[in-house]
């Protein structure tokens, strides 16, 4: 594990009242969502601007809470995967993936090698088409729905589509898969699946050039991003934000290489950083993990090995799993950052509690930090790069 | 003939055939857009598509008229009405053929100057009656953006001014007939001139990645968040027009008009502002947006310096070259 260091240099308080900021200015209030068409979703910031300037910045959570964890309490083990896939709704994959890997740790239970390397490759596919739509719609943001950013942004989407063709064949769904389950996966791969990844991947690797020339090559996109929203790797850490959002700032680390799960302890990951810490660092880095992504895939479907996909055994009804006292917390690598879940069992067939640590949550505490002395247009554009996904901030 | 019944007959002429070319623009844009993002476009109405913006448009008029209890009324109300107004106005002195023309005025360039830049107050009205902090904020920009633009505007369009000796756009049209078009020489001097003449218009008529007035991603729709049914679609009829009347504009000023091999005729002027339209369509389905204090310190650092070196480099050539 790399050595991750705080500097202890003292930071003004963003949430401070306003009249302590600048009593004398005239400044006007803007509510910035829920119904704002940039924030992804449902997020509400209240922007207090001089100008166009942002002086504070308030966010909001919450508009899109479902009592997820709750849900989980109530739900026993085996039924709680389908739940969690509507979490991060952009990577369900990696939900059902870190649910289930805390289950399994409680159990002690070995996951065949096979089910390892497809829930290494499933999460790497599901990398690259959250990536995609990472990048998509941040120059969605830019660039706005009638003009160039709605252009990159359907390229960006095109090559998704492979990905989620992809699954589809394997999960018989495109989105909320509920294919990990306690032990193993539910599906085996199809004949021929190989293949046809291999060609999906081609595609992608041949188009990215087109989307990059759009978005990380284009000089407006440039203006736009560069030195806009610097993320200190320190702040970042203070915060516990983590991801590409944190490896754009500088900050070395990532679990699927620090702490490896499934089977990145086979296939090892060459991780992306940049140092900027702005908009533009964090695109670069997100496009920089779809093409070593690319590599990963191909890397895990060369070496699959063959055997069982499951270990566990046959459930008949879902009350017979049960967990034994105790609690563990376990966090992987999403697309978006360390996705952890924290489990308390009592023993019975539901958790006692269920805690989601998500990583947008995290990345969403930097903008009272970031956002005051930039403008309006910045401010969209710095939401965007954070890749912030509000199914799982609110849960 | 009266010189006032002329007008009106010709003028109205104009209006409907801009009208009604609106129709083919939004058309051919949808069907370029679509094919750019590797989509169909709208295919669903008729195969083609073409009734789309018809649709579209019945569409808009049945909609229910939504004021703003605490909005302008007047303000409101009349925004959209001088929005497009305004942007036709500037049509009447484009002589789109020898004969066709609304008023033929002796200070041309001047008047369509002008009332271009009238275009920002109904722009204005609409951010400030809406009472919308969004709208407000789009106004603002759109006002700055407007105010600015107007300098690189003025300079390139004084280089065929100067070179022509007139303000008649006639006259500018009838001395690139008998010399040159002015992009094929002195090329130097328009070439610079048309690029920042099309730059400038571009922002003057809020199209990326100048469109920042309207930035839908960040100000949800700018000056016409507040703004349905039919209010919105004038608004949205008044930047079409802006694009198809400023790439007349350019045409006749830069492009010889309807000037062309084979003679004169009105079909040169429609080919030529359907190319200008399709660039900036192009244009405007590649490019990202531009932030405001960008485009403010593109216009200041760059435009308006470039326009004053052209502008005398112009001058120097009529005096000792032409």
């Amino acid at each position: 594990m790399t050595q991750l260091t705080v500097s202890a240099r003292p930071r003004p308080n963003p949430y401070l009242p306003i009249d302590s900021l600048d009593p004398e200015a005239e400044l006007m209030l803007l509510h910035f969502g829920p119904q704002h068409p940039s924030t992804h979703g449902v997020f509400r910031m209240d922007l207090y601007l001089d100008g166009e300037i942002i002086v504070k910045a308030v966010p909001y959570v919450g508009y899109l809470h479902r009592a997820v964890e709750k849900l989980c309490e109530k739900l026993t083990y085996v039924q709680q995967t389908p739940i969690v896939d509507k979490n991060d709704y952009v990577a369900p994959m990696t939900n059902e993936q870190a649910l289930v890997m805390v289950f399994e740790a409680m159990l002690k239970l070995e996951v065949p090698r096979r089910a390892r390397w497809m829930r290494s490759l499933f999460a790497e596919l599901q990398r690259i088409a959250s990536h995609l739509l990472a990048i998509g719609t941040f120059s969605l943001d830019l660039g706005g729905a009638l003009g160039g950013g709605s252009t990159a942004f359907i390229y960006c989407f095109r090559e998704r589509e492979l990905i989620l063709d992809l699954f589809e064949d394997v999960t018989g769904s495109r989105f909320h898969y509920n294919t990990h389950t306690i032990g193993g996966n539910r599906h085996d791969l199809p004949v021929g699946w190989g293949a046809k990844v291999k060609a999906a991947l081609e595609l992608i690797e041949s188009r990215m050039p087109e989307f990059a020339a759009l978005t990380i090559e284009n000089h407006l996109f440039q203006q736009r991003t560069k030195g806009v929203g610097v993320l200190e790797g320190a702040l970042a850490l203070e915060l516990g934000i983590t991801g590409a959002n944190l490896r754009a700032s500088g900050v070395d680390h990532d679990l699927r290489r620090d702490a490896p799960y499934s089977a990145y302890d086979e296939v090892k990951v060459k991780v992306a950083t940049a140092s900027g810490g702005d908009c533009y660092a964090r695109s670069i880095v997100r496009v920089e993990e779809v093409k070593e992504s690319i590599r990963l895939c191909r890397a895990l479907l060369d070496g699959m090995p063959e055997g069982p996909i499951n270990s566990g055994k046959p459930v008949k009804l879902p009350v017979q799993t049960k967990i034994p006292v105790g609690q563990t917390y376990v966090g992987i690598e999403t697309p978006r950052g360390e996705l952890g879940t924290w489990v308390i069992a009592d023993g019975t067939q539901n958790p006692y509690r269920l805690k989601i640590r998500p990583p947008s949550l995290h990345a969403l505490a930097a903008l009272p930090y970031i956002l005051p002395g930039q403008t309006v247009s910045d401010a969209v554009a710095i939401l965007g790069s954070l890749d912030p996904i509000m199914g799982e901030v609110d849960r | 003939m009266n010189e006032f019944v002329r007008g009106g007959l010709y003028g109205g002429g104009i209006i409907v055939g801009i009208m009604s070319s609106l129709l083919f623009v939004l058309w051919a844009e949808r069907k370029m857009a679509a094919r750019m993002q590797s989509r169909i476009g709208p295919n669903i109405i008729d195969p083609t598509g073409f009734l789309q913006a018809m649709s579209d448009v019945l569409k808009l008029l049945q909609k229910e008229d939504i004021i703003p209890e605490k909005a302008d009324r007047a303000l409101f109300n009349l925004a959209p009405v001088f929005g497009a107004a305004a942007a036709l106005a500037v049509a009447a002195v484009v002589p789109f053929s020898a004969s066709i023309v609304g008023a033929d005025l002796d200070v041309g360039v001047l008047y369509l100057l002008a009332v271009g830049a009238v275009s920002v107050l109904p722009v204005f009205a609409a951010g400030w009656g809406s009472n919308n902090k969004f709208a407000l904020l789009g106004a603002m920009r759109a006002i700055a953006q407007s105010v600015s633009y107007e300098v690189p505007l003025v300079l390139a369009a004084l280089v065929p001014v100067m070179l022509a000796g007139s303000m008649k756009v006639s006259d500018i049209v009838a001395w690139q007939a008998s010399h040159h078009w002015l992009v094929v020489w002195p090329f130097f001097l328009g070439v610079p001139a048309f690029v920042l003449f099309m730059l400038a218009m571009l922002a003057e008529s809020n199209r990326i990645p100048f469109d920042i007035p309207e930035a839908e991603s960040e100000l949800v729709a700018g000056i016409t968040t507040e703004y349905s049914g039919m209010k919105f679609g004038l608004f949205y009829m008044t930047e079409y027009l802006h694009t198809v009347i400023a790439s007349a504009v350019a045409a006749s000023l830069f492009l010889g008009g309807f000037d062309g091999p084979g003679g004169p005729g009105i079909w040169w002027m429609v080919i030529k502002t359907f190319v200008l339209v399709v660039a900036i369509y192009w244009l405007r389905w590649s490019l990202l947006r531009f932030r405001s204090d960008q485009l403010m310190a593109l216009c200041w650092r760059w435009l308006v310096p470039s326009g004053v070196v052209l502008v005398v480099a112009t001058a120097l050539w009529v005096v000792f070259a032409a």
